[in-house]
């Protein structure tokens, strides 16, 4: 591992918690890395005329922008990478894994915000533990040369069905109707049909497509789109109710290092209840790195 | 009460012939979010005392009675009463969801 890879914090997202915990952490001389994928709900809002300080309103994206700007300025390190998971290292750090890189982090602050709603499938919530699952790592124990599919099409479904390679017969990627993504393996096939639904009696034993043809699977691993809250949390142990990470006032997680904050943690889907938790996120971290 | 180490010889007696309601959390060492839940399943044995016998069953030694019961992801912990699987909860759970269902 790279000395410039070493963080005291890393940030998972560039919206107004993430950047607002960054001010702080940079400011108290903590080694801050931003790491983000130029997305976020906030550049949605096309005018906000409900936060102090713009007299005439200032557009979402523009306000995101300006935000990054400020984190860069302030010397803060902030990359345009995808997130693929975030693992506890043994000795009390965090390994941060993107498309592009591997850090170390002391601190993880999580400011991911909320993924955009995927298509709704019928038979995912029904069969979660029982054939659908979140996180390859975790249970590709069980499927140990068995067929299993992993449902999504970018860098992420990408990693889950690397993750898998070894463990499973056969892994199938469905798209459920995305563009098929570059990818080539022995035991890797990729479908790109439309899903209509996923069907079993006790466990997960077939996905039907929307043209009324069938595949026979045992397991499935969700991974549409990015890596989101959801998805890194149960891959970490963090505490989730109903998709939010469960954070306490002080923004810390159950995993000790862990914070969250924003959209994430649930709430108002407001910029000032995101900088107000950002910011007690960003103190916490110092105060965190202080009692060390 | 302590955590009691099920295995696939013990878990007929300690288990299913249980005159108790059992809690058996299924993991394995190198599954992070197990590591996560493992000091709440320490903390509902010693706060339950006697009332609630509790287990853990390492999958990867007991790999039958995953199977058994159905345990496809980790950490699962289920609640047994007079030898049948009454509850299931999947992934790192909140401590009061379960003792509420204990209780």
């Amino acid at each position: 591992m790279n000395f410039k890879n070493l963080y005291d914090v890393i940030i998972i997202g560039a919206g107004p918690a993430g950047v607002s915990a960054s001010l702080y952490t940079k400011r108290a001389n903590k080694k801050t890395l931003i790491i983000h994928k130029n997305e976020s709900n906030l550049q949605y809002a096309k005018r906000i005329e409900n936060f102090y300080g713009f007299e005439n309103g200032v557009s979402g994206k523009d306000l995101y922008e300006i935000g990054i700007k400020q984190a860069i300025n302030l010397g803060i390190d902030v990359k345009e990478e995808e997130l693929l998971k975030i693992t506890q290292e043994e000795n009390n750090t965090f390994k941060v894994t993107t498309t592009h890189n591997e850090y170390i982090s002391k601190t993880v602050i999580i400011a991911i915000g909320t993924k955009k709603a995927k298509a709704k499938i019928n038979g995912i919530q029904d069969f979660e533990g029982r054939g659908i699952s979140y996180c390859a790592i975790c249970d590709g124990f069980f499927y140990k040369n068995k067929n299993v599919a992993v449902l999504g099409s970018g860098n992420y479904a990408l990693s889950e069905t690397n993750d898998l390679l070894n463990i499973a017969n056969k892994i199938t990627i469905l798209t459920n109707g995305e563009e098929a993504p570059e990818f080539r393996a022995e035991n890797v096939d990729i479908i790109t049909k439309p899903i209509e639904e996923i069907k079993g009696q006790n466990k997960v034993e077939e996905v039907i497509f929307k043209d009324k043809t069938n595949l026979k699977t045992e397991g499935i691993f969700i991974a549409q789109g990015t890596a989101g809250s959801t998805e890194i949390a149960k891959k970490l142990g963090l505490l989730l109710n109903s998709d939010k990470i469960v954070v306490n006032q002080k923004m810390e997680t159950n995993i000790k290092g862990i914070y969250a904050c924003g959209d994430c943690t649930g709430g108002l889907l407001q910029v000032s209840k995101a900088v107000y938790e950002g910011t007690i996120a960003g103190l916490q971290v110092i105060n965190f790195l202080k009692d060390e | 009460m302590s955590v009691l180490k099920l295995e696939s010889k013990n878990f007929e007696s300690e288990v299913l012939n249980s005159e108790n309601v059992v809690l058996v959390d299924f993991y394995a060492d190198w599954c992070g979010p197990c590591k996560m839940m493992s000091p709440v399943i320490e903390s509902i044995a010693e706060e339950l005392g006697e009332k609630v016998k509790v287990g853990k069953v390492n999958v990867d030694e007991n790999q039958d009675l995953a199977i058994k019961y159905n345990v496809m992801s980790i950490p699962t912990m289920i609640i047994f009463k007079n030898g049948m699987a009454m509850k299931s909860f999947i992934g790192v759970t909140d401590k009061n969801d379960i003792l509420k269902e204990l209780n």
